[in-house]
């Protein structure tokens, strides 16, 4: 374990980012457990890895593509008939502010 | 696009320094695929709310991505057609929570979009670099009801997602761009191409194209570029030009008077003509991207890649150098528009076929807005030859070439189906006299030189044949008989 990676202010952060509400306690281990996280990415990334080709993915394929053909849609009904509110064959929201980010 | 925020070197400058204004555009086009990016429901413009969702666009636990391949391909033609390098890229997730996107994130590129480093060339020959052209899916639309349609007394919002998971390619270009004129510019290029490689239809008032302008300006003669602010909401060429207009006079008119810029998403109102902050707080966007673990790498081969462009169709440039060649007295703005429409295979074709390219351009330019329906490259020569040898006039040539779009068939059929007979010039040798005859004060102002007058002269002509005397033809007869 090496110097301190993340501050707590800044685990507040990722969770707020993230709509998470965490307790006093709760930010003192979190951020206990991404310092530790972090201190083995710090290991990994210590490794030489020069010559190597980077892997994008687990999987050695690539180019798993779809043909553009027209599939089958979801009944309306049934879906807004799951969604807590919905009307005019829309799904009713609380009020949005201000524009997407 | 990295734009430092640094202060202006010029603040506090006398008013009447020169200032430039600088514009980077970011285009979001819709590819014209059948299915959406990542599922199989219709990508289509419209449609009830809520019936093109499938359980991916919809976000459901459990469903996956799989990545359509017409619009990887539409993406690559745009990448080509914009001199961009095509490369191995990775999708990423851009996190963030609105309603619009019901998962939460959004499929984007990131730091490996598939186009990098290509250009644009302006037809006044000035090439604005791009950045880069990456995919990434379509959001949902939100509309607010509610508290008068104001959105922040709203009383809830209603989603369709419809839109969501739609292909697009997002244009980031340079921030080279010097005027509300060259923006405009860059756009109606840019959109020209899309339409001309088949990747987008276009159409920015359905929302197929969408523009955010960054605007900042500096002393003219400066490398530095000032604090910018985004501009949303352009929802057509016209807005783009005056929101880019208004928005570099407010910050000219901040910094004359010793005020800093701030950095700001400006939302463009297009009925008082002026941009606004937006009331959502400006944090700092934090997205949290990292590569979308449910969908593999696109490495597109270079053989894909040498037969797209190989399919290429000739883009807006070069269709304009050969309409250019085939009716050399045109003006460039003219054969910029016959390009803008897809006329000019029609002209081009109508020109070798014979027709006169002046007369040709004429009706390619004012006549046929609507597009050219069911007239054929031979037909338009035929009809601009009847115009040359007299046989139809100007007025009348219009009237057969609607009938001509409309139906279809041969001018000489149309004109006589509309009773356009030429005149013959007996006829009009009479006519002439008896003109002379019954308006002799007309007639001897005419002859002191009253230039006027021949406007009065031929249009009744005109009356007296129901406007099938060829108005040339009058004036001709008139002047030789004053001698």
């Amino acid at each position: 374990m090496g110097q301190q990676r993340i501050t707590r202010a800044e685990c507040a952060h990722v969770a707020a980012l993230a709509r998470l509400e965490l307790t006093d306690e709760e930010l003192d281990r979190f951020t206990g457990q991404l310092d530790e996280l972090l201190d083995h990415v710090a290991e990994v990334e210590a490794l030489d890895v020069e010559g190597l080709h980077p892997t994008m993915h687990a999987l050695p394929i690539a180019n798993q593509l779809r043909p553009d053909v027209p599939g089958e849609v979801l009944d309306r009904d049934e879906v807004l008939a799951q969604a807590p509110l919905a009307e005019d064959g829309q799904f009713r929201v609380p009020p949005v502010l201000g524009e997407a980010p | 696009m990295g734009a430092e925020a640094q202060s202006i070197p010029g603040l506090g400058a006398p008013a009447d320094t020169e200032w430039e204004t600088v514009v980077g555009l970011e285009v979001h086009a819709e590819l014209a695929t059948e299915t959406k990016l990542f599922s199989a429901s219709p990508n289509r413009f419209g449609g009830d709310p809520n019936t093109h969702i499938d359980p991916v666009s919809l976000g459901l636990p459990g469903s996956l991505p799989v990545l359509n391949q017409k619009a990887v391909e539409l993406a690559i033609r745009v990448g080509l057609a914009l001199n961009c390098r095509i490369q191995p890229s990775v999708f990423a997730r851009k996190n963030y929570f609105y309603p619009d996107m019901p998962k939460d994130f959004q499929i984007s590129q990131y730091d490996q979009p598939i186009n990098v480093d290509g250009w644009l060339e302006l037809p006044t020959g000035r090439r604005i670099g791009i950045e880069r052209a990456h995919i990434e899916e379509d959001t949902g639309k939100t509309v607010h009801i509610g508290g008068g349609g104001r959105i922040h007394e709203a009383g809830y919002s209603l989603v369709d997602y419809n839109r969501a998971g739609v292909p697009l390619v997002e244009i980031v270009g340079h921030p080279e761009l010097r005027s509300a004129t060259e923006a405009r510019q860059y756009v109606a290029e840019l959109r020209s191409i899309l339409v001309a490689v088949g990747a987008s239809d276009g159409k920015m008032e359905e929302g197929s194209l969408r523009v955010d302008c960054n605007v900042s300006v500096r002393p003219a003669g400066s490398d530095r570029l000032g604090t910018r602010c985004e501009i949303k909401n352009v929802n057509s060429l016209r807005s783009l030009g005056r929101a880019i207009d208004y928005e570099s006079r407010r910050q000219i008119d901040l910094l004359t008077s010793g005020q800093p810029i701030e950095q700001q998403t400006r939302h463009w109102n297009e009925d008082d003509g002026r941009t606004h902050a937006l009331r959502s707080k400006e944090e700092d966007h934090d997205y949290r991207y990292f590569p979308e673990p449910d969908l593999l790498p696109l490495d597109p081969s270079p053989q894909w890649v040498e037969q797209i462009r190989q399919e290429l169709p000739p883009l807006p440039r070069d269709r304009r150098l050969r309409l250019a060649e085939a009716a050399p007295s045109a003006d460039a703005a003219h054969i910029a528009l016959a390009v803008e429409r897809s006329l000019d295979e029609l002209a081009v074709a109508a020109i070798g076929q014979g027709g006169v390219p002046e007369r040709v351009m004429t009706h390619i330019v004012h006549n046929l807005a609507d597009g050219p329906g069911e007239l054929t490259p031979q037909a338009l020569a035929s009809l601009v030859g009847m115009e040359d040898k007299g046989q139809l006039t100007a007025t009348q040539a219009k009237r057969v070439l609607a009938v001509l779009v409309d139906r279809g068939g041969s001018p000489q059929e149309a004109a006589q189906k509309l009773g356009f007979e030429a005149m013959e010039s007996v006829e009009l040798e009479s006519l002439v006299d008896g003109l002379v005859a019954d308006h002799p004060d007309e007639w001897s102002r005419f002859c002191d030189g009253d230039a006027k007058l021949t406007g009065f002269f031929v249009g009744q002509a005109m009356k007296a044949t129901q406007g099938r005397a060829d108005g040339k033809a009058v004036t001709q007869l008139l002047n030789s008989r004053r001698g």
